[in-house]
């Protein structure tokens, strides 16, 4: 069982500093607990599932018609600033006209979504729930 | 722009989803490790088992 005491990354300064710097920034929040590799294996995970997404000419949600337009759009957002730069710069797809656009679609999305655990996993490690 | 195959794009995503779990949802290395293999082969499994299935189905 983990022990807060064990972990001296777990004391002092903001408690959801790693879990805010890792939903903005993918592996950041195992960067700032000193986690090197583990944030780099996330970080090259995450952004290369987001990468290979927006190649595939995947769809970037920009609002919610629908309950689907809508769980998509709440995955996308886990991207951080990922989303905000894609969209920002025109990138993704504003409708699917390749087959592998769909494929692309769902990349985004779980992009997201793994980068939201690699966050909350970041803010367990920081508050020593995980050793 | 990127085409893979229906395949390929699997093994990504398998591949990307893996190292994910595997590092988040374990302790020790050797558990990360374990776990993120565990869980790649479930995925590639599952798709070629419901692949075939459908594929059967299908005729």
């Amino acid at each position: 069982m983990a022990n807060p005491q064990d972990n001296k990354s777990a004391q002092g300064g903001f408690i959801y500093l790693p879990l805010i710097a890792g939903w903005l920034v993918p592996g950041a929040g195992h960067f700032l607990l000193r986690k090197w590799g583990r944030g780099a294996l996330l970080s090259v995970s995450i952004l290369a599932m987001f990468s290979i997404g927006i190649a595939m000419q995947g769809k970037l949600y920009a609002g919610a018609h629908d309950i689907l337009d809508m769980l998509g759009l709440a995955g996308d957002l886990g991207n951080g600033l990922l989303y905000a730069v894609s969209r920002a710069a025109g990138l993704g797809a504003d409708q699917i006209t390749v087959t592998t656009g769909d494929y692309g679609t769902r990349f985004i999305v779980v992009a997201g979504l793994l980068n939201i655990i690699a966050a909350v996993d970041a803010h367990n490690l920081r508050t020593g729930r995980k050793s | 722009m990127l085409h893979p195959s229906h395949f390929t794009a699997v093994l990504l995503f398998a591949l990307f989803a893996s190292v994910v779990f595997g590092i988040t949802q374990r302790d020790t290395p050797r558990r990360m490790i374990r776990y993120g293999a565990y869980c790649f082969v479930l995925f590639v499994g599952a798709a070629i088992a419901l692949s075939w299935l459908m594929f059967l189905i299908a005729r």
